[in-house]
């Protein structure tokens, strides 16, 4: 089926099955920042957004791209030398080890920034139950994602 | 990576031409909404379907409105959408508090109300409160247009009231009196509600209390005497089974514990 959509910004007209994930086209697209994981919609390391909304997108089929806007991680930083202010946020509180849940966490971290720019800590506990990390622990996430909200709220 | 095996997608820009879909493909075709239960189901092979039914861009089946009394919720609606509803927010906030603790935020962005009624999954939230507040599902099919009660239409797990040739249009919940009070409380550790009680009681009459996610369906608690008959009451209602949310006496003794707190929540 036809699909015209944006992904990071750019216009893409895609041929695709209506079987195929849109996990499996942005990673066969290259952008393999988004992670296939617990593929049930409970991890969060698939998260990307969809109209400005987290998605999982190992259960989202790729045919909703369709006149719709997709954003996943590779397309935050504005250049190779200055990072969105959430992911600066994460480098600074050390909000990550791995990194296998980062992608995921930033995007909907992001997300929620958007839709609510002053969240409370509960707001971005809230947000992000369901967003699973493995190894770091969540109270620098939530510092992180505390903070980003600050510097983006300060332009 | 788990991958789903290939089916055909249509997109009807009208019920009727839904319908029609339905009538034409049997049960070799599904209704997709959200997709967050279905696309599961599918991609673990429990369900198998050459078709799948987007009902997504079918016309006024998105949004909420006051009608006749009643919030009218069409059936392709997010749980998010509801979550932040103002109307929700006004009138149902015990809806609105339901459906912000649905899962987790990437199901709430995209699952909708009418679809998990209709999926039927019995470890869910919200058939225990529509129940309690009288809610219908108005479904639409072949032969014409019929209302039920939300309590009719979920027969039991992955069971409804739903034709094989229909599709639900909307929930309908009646807008609560200026006196009523509803609450919903729920028990859960894992991805899904061990236990739910919604408690309902207009104008300070004897409340509903309907119990969700133990039984196959929704469990309305018969009792009209104080909390503790509620409690004793309830728990002798539910049959619950062993699994990974707890032990069947455990999830009766949190039946118990949620019913008294839910009615105190009202009182």
């Amino acid at each position: 089926m036809r699909v015209d959509g944006r992904i990071n910004g750019r216009e893409h007209v895609l041929d695709v099955a209506p079987s195929t994930l849109l996990l499996d086209l942005l990673r066969d697209l290259g952008l393999t920042g988004a992670k296939p994981s617990c593929e049930l919609e409970v991890c969060g390391a698939c998260t990307v957004q969809l109209d400005g909304l987290p998605v999982s997108a190992c259960t989202t089929l790729a045919i909703e791209l369709d006149g719709r806007s997709v954003e996943t991680v590779e397309g935050l930083a504005p250049s190779d030398d200055r990072l969105h202010p959430v992911q600066q946020a994460f480098l600074k509180h050390s909000a990550l080890q791995c990194g296998f849940c980062t992608p995921g966490m930033v995007m909907s971290a992001k997300a929620l920034l958007e839709t609510n720019p002053a969240p409370s800590r509960d707001d971005v506990v809230h947000w992000l139950e369901g967003s699973i990390c493995r190894c770091t622990g969540y109270e620098p996430i939530v510092d992180a994602v505390l903070e980003a909200a600050g510097a983006m709220a300060h332009g | 990576m788990q991958i789903l095996s290939d089916f055909q997608l249509h997109r009807p820009a009208t019920v009727d031409e839904a319908i029609e879909l339905r009538a034409e493909l049997g049960d070799g075709a599904a209704l997709y909404a959200g997709g967050t239960e279905l696309l599961l189901a599918m991609k673990m092979g429990v369900l198998d379907y050459e078709h799948l039914i987007d009902v997504k861009r079918i016309g006024g089946l998105r949004g909420i409105e006051l009608r006749d009394g009643a919030l009218r919720i069409g059936a392709a609606t997010t749980h998010r959408e509801i979550e932040t509803s103002p109307l929700v927010a006004e009138h149902l906030p015990a809806l609105a508090s339901l459906e912000r603790h649905v899962a987790n935020v990437r199901v709430r962005a995209a699952g909708t109300l009418a679809g998990n009624l209709a999926f039927g999954e019995p470890h869910a939230d919200p058939a225990a409160l529509l129940v309690a507040l009288d809610a219908t599902v108005e479904l639409a099919g072949s032969t014409g247009r019929r209302s039920l009660p939300v309590e009719q239409f979920a027969v039991g797990a992955y069971e409804t009231e739903l034709g094989e040739d229909e599709l639900i249009e909307a929930v309908v919940v009646p807008l609560p009196g200026r006196e009523t009070r509803a609450a919903y409380l729920k028990f859960q550790v894992l991805e899904r509600p061990t236990v739910g009680v919604a408690a309902v009681a207009h104008n300070g009459d004897a409340p509903t209390v309907v119990v969700g996610a133990v039984d196959e369906r929704p469990i309305r608690v018969e009792a009209n005497g104080d909390v503790g008959d509620y409690v004793d009451a309830a728990r002798a209602a539910v049959d619950p089974v062993d699994d990974l949310s707890g032990s069947a006496e455990y999830k009766r003794h949190l039946t118990g514990v949620l019913v008294k707190r839910a009615l105190e929540a009202i009182a």
